[in-house]
């Protein structure tokens, strides 16, 4: 016959750990959130390479443009790195953006978000914690790009508190950009599909944008691209923050582009993540 | 025990993939405290089912009260008291395995001391203590499901799923698995056990529902369930093979049935369930002098079970290394 489960006259090792039963007080948003913070700081801690590959492609830009095209586009290296570091930043948090979308993305086809999402918890607490950790990336992926570009003789005008100035701008241009990988993450179908897609979005934006020329050559209909481009904008306001020659106006589009990029992705990515949460 | 609300009652749940029906109706009713096997090949629907009753997939039809709250419109009181193993170990792989249980410590809401003492209590009794410290993508499968396991078990709930939770593991870790079931069982958890294992639901479930194609299509306990397929049977071998005609009239007397004559000339056999009759079959034999040489009661297995039930075998991978417990 059967031997049922029932018969608990063995004192199973496991019983006295499994006897409590007592359960904490449900941890509010800030809680939760600073939970999935330090996730996020341990997975920096523990796989430090996502990190440093993705300081490889925005040095390697710094390089190659600078030594290879620079004295033609600008008559002299030195001249042309003051023009393009600026938006070598603004390319170093766009690239770490996307990881945003694929670490969301493994977290739901592994299975782990089902884990979240099986428990009584503030929801939004697991996108709030994952963005705290990529805002620590940015803040270490920029200082390591700027100490790079101080090396090669990058000198910008603005001083520190103009550097700081636009890395707290990108800080803004990156959390507001997020959005559109949180909702790709949450939408395609692998961490592989996320990543294809940021190519495929990604460098088309990069380089249709003033990151590495100034748009004056340029065709007219390619001008009006590069003109709703947002990064053009983020790209002008770092310049500006960095040169300390910023105007009102180009803040001020700076900051239309970011508030664009948020007024669209972010209900997106919510919507998403309430329909992934419930179906 | 009478007055006590059962953990699930289920009725008329359906979700449907586009074309397909994954689950097609499901009534289910698993009373409180002990194993509950839910048992039914690849594809037959219990994942789909376990996911509704765990809040993680809204039903498109029917209903759901697990611990007695709707799984809809009260869906976070019930993620309060249950938890849920997936069939995929659900932790992170690129955090350690003690990292795992203080960050779901945490979102229990522990401190984080309180949640890394939690934690390596558990680890102990997990037998992961020496790979606490290690990132969970250096653990063998056995290891990630142990550690999977004991993450659903921070505070004991009250309902616990496991879905398929000893798929592909090795008989050692297996039994530790369910070793940890028992135990939770001697704690009263409610456990929900799906299993394509029909030896799994046999050892550990007091009842089982059978699921096939998205609809249960047996329910009861596994005695219940094999006698409900036409009982065991009783086999018989003579001495003499030429007594066998009068054995099967004194067999066909006495328990009654339909007594089936063996390819070999000396033996035979006829369906029975009441030990006594059997007993009694026996002794008459002896009082008309046919000598028996041996017999033998055989209760049908579940798998016969799940053959008559659903007119098809039941998937049986890795059912080989079961056999070294």
């Amino acid at each position: 016959m059967t031997t049922p489960a029932t018969t608990g006259d063995v004192e199973r090792p496991a019983n006295r750990v499994l006897g409590t039963r007592a359960r904490p007080e449900r941890p509010g948003p800030l809680a939760t959130s600073r939970a999935f913070a330090w996730r996020a700081l341990l997975k920096i801690k523990h796989d430090p390479d996502q990190l440093y590959s993705s300081f490889i492609l925005p040095i390697m830009f710094t390089l190659v443009f600078t030594y290879l095209f620079g004295g033609a586009l600008a008559g002299s290296t030195g001249d042309y790195l003051q023009f393009l570091m600026p938006g070598i930043l603004v390319m170093t948090v766009i690239m770490i953006n996307m990881y945003t979308g694929i670490s969301l993305n493994t977290d739901i086809t592994k299975g782990i978000f089902d884990r979240f999402r099986g428990l009584s918890i503030w929801r939004p607490g697991i996108l709030a914690g994952a963005l705290l950790g990529d805002a620590l990336r940015y803040a270490i992926a920029l200082v390591v790009v700027t100490a790079l570009g101080l090396l090669l003789g990058f000198r910008p005008g603005g001083g520190v508190l103009g550097v700081l100035g636009a890395f707290l701008y990108l800080q803004l241009f990156a959390f507001c950009l997020g959005w559109l990988w949180n909702a790709a993450g949450l939408v395609l179908k692998s961490p592989e599909s996320v990543n294809q897609l940021s190519s495929v979005v990604l460098f088309p934006l990069v380089f249709a944008s003033n990151i590495f020329v100034v748009p004056d050559t340029m065709p007219g209909w390619l001008r009006v691209v590069v003109g709703v481009n947002p990064i053009t904008h983020a790209v002008t306001a770092v310049r500006g923050l960095t040169a300390g020659t910023l105007t009102g106006d180009q803040l001020l589009w700076a900051l239309v582009a970011c508030a664009a990029l948020l007024v669209v992705f972010a209900p997106l990515a919510m919507y998403l993540f309430r329909a992934k949460s419930l179906r | 025990m009478t007055a006590v609300e059962p953990a699930i009652e289920a009725s008329g749940l359906v979700k449907v993939f586009g074309e397909t029906r994954a689950v097609d109706g499901v009534d289910l009713v698993v009373p409180t405290g002990g194993v509950y096997g839910f048992l039914g090949p690849n594809g037959a629907g219990k994942t789909t089912t376990v996911r509704m009753l765990a809040t993680l997939l809204h039903p498109d039809g029917g209903s759901a009260r697990v611990l007695g709250r709707d799984v809809v419109r009260e869906a976070d009181d019930i993620r309060a008291r249950m938890s849920l193993t997936g069939q995929y170990a659900s932790v992170d792989e690129q955090l350690t395995g003690g990292e795992n249980l203080v960050l779901l410590g945490r979102l229990l809401g522990f401190t984080k001391a309180v949640a890394a003492e939690r934690g390596e209590e558990l680890l102990a009794v997990f037998d992961l203590a020496d790979a606490a410290g290690r990132q969970v993508k250096t653990y063998s499968g056995g290891m990630r499901r142990r550690l999977d396991i004991a993450a659903s078990l921070i505070v004991t709930p009250e309902l616990v799923f496991l879905d398929e939770p000893t798929t592909g593991l090795d008989p050692r870790s297996r039994n530790q698995v369910w070793d940890v079931i028992r135990s939770l069982v001697d704690v009263g958890t409610t456990v929900l056990l799906t299993t394509q294992y029909l030896e799994e639901a046999d050892r550990l479930a007091d009842r089982v529902a059978v699921i096939d194609r998205g609809r249960i299509v047996a329910e009861g306990t596994p005695g219940e369930l094999k006698a409900s397929v036409g009982a065991g049977a009783v086999h018989v071998r003579l001495v003499e093979a030429d007594r066998r005609p009068e054995a099967e009239r004194i067999l066909a007397r006495v328990i009654g049935g339909q007594v089936r004559l063996a390819p070999e000339p000396d033996a035979l056999s006829v369906p029975a369930s009441d030990p006594e009759r059997v007993g009694a079959a026996l002794v008459e034999l002896s009082r008309a002098g046919v000598a028996v040489s041996g017999y033998r009661l055989a209760e049908p297995s579940l798998d016969e079970v799940f053959l008559a039930l659903t007119g098809h075998a039941a998937d049986v991978d890795e059912k080989a290394e079961e056999d070294a417990a």
